[in-house]
């Protein structure tokens, strides 16, 4: 360790309290017993699936694309779990399969 | 408000909750052990592991916190790169304000515990037939704490007696958000949206590389803004 034990305490209570206030932020500004704007029921309605994209692209923010494999394995494993996907409607199987995909293409194909 | 004539059955909400929590266990197992394991190298024990992931939970930005607790003591700055690092919860908050309102005292484990993949999971998931909506989200949101707070600190227990390769099956969250993009585009007015979180992010990857998250979201409220008067129709 290199902080002391109440240090460390210390960092873990402002860690916290930096994410908590992200996570309260929205509620504290409309609370529930008071109608929000129409805006902000209109940005609640369209944010998740917009929200849902940018976790995608956050998940592969650490590809190399301009160098060998050019991000093939992800590509091929997004692939994969779109096409079962589609193919069972199974979410379960659909990541379970990209996963097991994955891991053999980082593991044994482009190594 | 509680509808009288239901009983609440958690056993059955539990029942409900789990099998959507599975990929997640099996991606936060895998960060999980990792940062036990990243904690544990750089001196601080399972416990500490523990104690962070359940007071500070959110996963980057314990992973960026490591690096704070190996230089000199600033909680400040630990304070303030938190709320940068995990400014992507505002979106979440208020995408949950409608399904979130008139939960009690639960609304508080819910708010508190509000990850990317417990996002992922109660925004486009609906409970099933005779499933209070409280106790469907709140199972979701409990099994997820839980699996990372138990996969943290036996990433501190055992993390180094692991020699099964892991390599890549942290790959199961981004397959989640894959899926869970695809259960939203079923929808064809989610489509635009979505398309315009894409583009937004990827943008924003392109111009700012490993910060993208902030100016993303900016990106993706302007479109959203701007595009109003068509996205609602």
């Amino acid at each position: 360790m290199y902080l002391t034990p109440l240090q460390t305490i210390a960092m873990i209570l402002a860690v916290a309290a930096g994410t908590q206030i992200t996570r309260w932020l929205p509620f504290w500004l409309f609370p529930e017993n008071r109608k929000p704007p129409a805006l902000v029921t209109y940005l609640g309605r369209v944010l998740p699936t917009a929200t849902m994209g940018l976790l995608i692209v956050y998940c592969l923010k650490d590809v190399a694309w301009l160098s060998a494999p050019h991000g093939a394995p992800e590509l091929i494993a997004i692939a994969v779990v779109a096409a079962l996907h589609c193919w069972k409607g199974n979410v379960l199987l659909s990541i379970a399969g990209g996963t097991a995909a994955y891991m053999l293409l980082v593991q044994a194909v482009f190594v | 408000m509680e509808r009288l004539s239901e009983k609440p059955n958690q056993l059955a909400a539990l029942k409900a909750a789990f099998p959507s929590t599975v990929p997640v266990m099996t991606g936060y197992a895998c960060l999980g052990l990792a940062y036990g394991l990243l904690m544990a190298a750089n001196g601080y024990g399972p416990l500490w592991s523990g104690l962070m992931s359940a007071i500070g939970f959110g996963g980057s930005m314990q992973y960026v916190a490591i690096s704070l607790l190996v230089t000199a003591f600033d909680p400040l700055q630990a304070f303030l790169l938190a709320i940068m690092v995990n400014a992507r919860h505002i979106f979440y908050g208020l995408s949950m304000l409608g399904k979130y309102k008139g939960l009690g005292a639960a609304r508080i484990l819910l708010i508190y515990t509000l990850s990317d993949e417990t996002f992922s999971l109660v925004s486009t998931l609906e409970p099933p037939e005779g499933v209070r909506p409280r106790d469907f989200y709140l199972w979701i949101s409990l099994l997820d704490y839980a699996y990372w707070v138990i996969a943290t600190v036996l990433g501190g227990l055992l993390g180094r007696f692991l020699t099964f390769d892991t390599t890549g099956m942290d790959f199961a969250l981004t397959a989640l958000f894959v899926v869970l993009f695809l259960e939203q585009w079923k929808k064809k007015e989610n489509r635009p949206a979505g398309v315009i979180g894409l583009l937004c992010a990827a943008l924003a990857l392109l111009l700012f590389r490993d910060e993208l998250v902030i100016p993303a979201m900016v990106f993706i409220l302007a479109a959203l803004l701007g595009g109003r008067k068509r996205l609602c129709t």
